[in-house]
């Protein structure tokens, strides 16, 4: 894979008898942290990667542990920080620029790879034991025995977060019920709302794009100037609708009644509906109101139907029944908020 | 905080009780702490909080568990439909499109 960042994090080599292998800090520069920064507002995310091959942590020997990384940078800068004041290498496997959790789903960060890698790099010539450690993330994607039979190394599943690695190997390799779960807090969820806000963007400008357009109708001419002042009020509640469904919907999802992601969103848009009206942004067109009372619920039941994929609790087939009763739903009701607002152009 | 729940009773998640060795690879992989071994052999804890992974089912030796893997993803579900596959995190090998990452 094309190095697509530069290489200031590597600060030396060491020579060893599975060669040259690059010297990396555990403490991170400007330039990774610029780099956190960018692909948490999704600029670059797919291009954010790190050679795979063998890193050294500290001054690791023969008798040092081996804890395996996906080829994200981001994935990499967390693991790498988590173990400081620690001698270990770090093997990092071609994941195409994915997080382990994810590439495990999809098989890349998986068996084969591991195994291959471990060819590769010669880890037999580097290290006189045979443990490798895995984050347990990247189960889905791993065969512990099979790695096992193939390669020789045993599969040592760590915690889920890099952060408990260094407590998870001074307890002796064990890992306490609270380190083997995943978690979505708040500031989990935080974290994702700039991703979040980015993601539909595009689609958001269609969106308004349109409303402009549909803004010019009248009773009598279709007007340019209606157009741009009725379709800047609608924009802009448009434009409330889509914040408060990636940024509120990620942070209140807990609190939000019912378990599936599409009502828990239909309740959103209800809600901010409510406040516009209190608030007198909406209100002065009766059908209008009505057309957005379809609108705002789907817009925002569908935005956080999406935030499925980002969660970590939801399954396939929990995502597929409801999306079987909230699809049609949603199409229906923005169907008749749109014509809804057409009519009202027109009284 | 409030543990989060997903929909009830829709997870295809099935265990073969008679299969299980006992030696917890299950345990350890499950990011949902779903399974417990008790007496030697594995228990199902709460099965709604199963979010079909596959770790489970991929790291048991004796291949006591089943389970229909995949991403509960809204957005891979819809390119997974509209392109006749199954969905999958970044749908396509253009990584690019990826929504995870």
């Amino acid at each position: 894979m094309e190095e697509t960042i530069n290489k200031k994090y590597i600060i030396g080599f060491m020579d060893t008898e599975a060669g040259k292998i690059p010297k990396v800090p555990t403490a991170l520069n400007i330039v990774d942290k610029w780099g956190t920064f960018r692909v948490r507002w999704s600029f670059n995310r797919m291009g954010y990667t790190v050679t795979p091959g063998i890193y050294a942590v500290g001054n690791p020997n023969r008798d040092s542990l081996v804890l395996v990384s996906a080829n994200y940078k981001l994935s990499f800068d967390v693991l790498r920080q988590a173990i400081k004041g620690m001698d270990a290498y770090i093997m990092v496997i071609d994941t195409n620029g994915i997080n382990v959790w994810c590439a495990a789903g999809k098989g890349t960060f998986g068996t084969s790879e591991i195994v291959n890698r471990i060819e590769i790099t010669e880890l037999k010539k580097l290290v006189n034991h045979w443990n490798i450690i895995l984050p347990q993330l990247g189960a889905p994607g791993v065969s512990a025995y099979e790695v096992k039979r193939l390669s020789g190394f045993s599969v040592i599943y760590g915690p889920i977060r890099a952060v408990d690695i260094k407590a998870f190997i001074n307890a002796g390799m064990k890992a306490s019920k609270k380190m083997r779960q995943v978690r979505f807090s708040i500031y989990d969820r935080l974290l994702l709302v700039p991703m979040e806000i980015m993601s539909g963007l595009k689609y958001i400008l269609w969106a308004a794009f349109i409303t402009v357009l549909l803004s010019g109708f009248s009773k009598t001419v279709y007007s340019t100037t209606t157009a741009v002042i009725a379709g800047a009020h609608s924009v802009l509640i448009l434009i409330l609708a889509y914040l408060s469904g990636t940024i509120f919907g990620p942070l209140l999802l807990p609190w939000l009644p019912g378990r599936s992601f599409s009502f828990k969103g239909g309740i959103l848009g209800l809600l901010l509906f409510a406040i516009l009206c209190v608030t007198g942004f909406i209100g002065k067109n009766l059908i209008e109101s009505i057309a957005w009372l379809f609108l705002i619920p789907a817009i925002n039941s569908f935005i956080v139907m999406n935030f499925t994929g980002a969660s970590t609790y939801t399954s396939l087939s929990g995502v597929r029944k409801e999306m079987r009763i909230a699809v049609p739903l949603q199409v229906i009701f923005a169907f008749i908020g749109i014509v809804l607002y057409v009519i009202s152009r027109f009284i | 905080m409030e543990e989060q729940k997903y929909l009830k009773n829709v997870v295809t998640l099935e265990f073969y009780f008679i299969k299980c060795t006992g030696c917890g690879m299950c345990e350890t992989v499950c990011p949902h702490s779903v399974f417990e071994v008790k007496e030697g052999k594995a228990h199902i804890t709460e099965r709604d909080l199963c979010m079909e992974c596959g770790a489970c089912a991929k790291n048991c030796p004796t291949e006591a568990i089943r389970v229909k893997a995949g991403v509960g993803c809204a957005g891979a579900i819809i390119m997974g439909a509209l392109t006749g596959k199954e969905p999958t995190c970044g749908h396509s090998d253009d990584s690019k499109k990826s929504c995870c990452g």
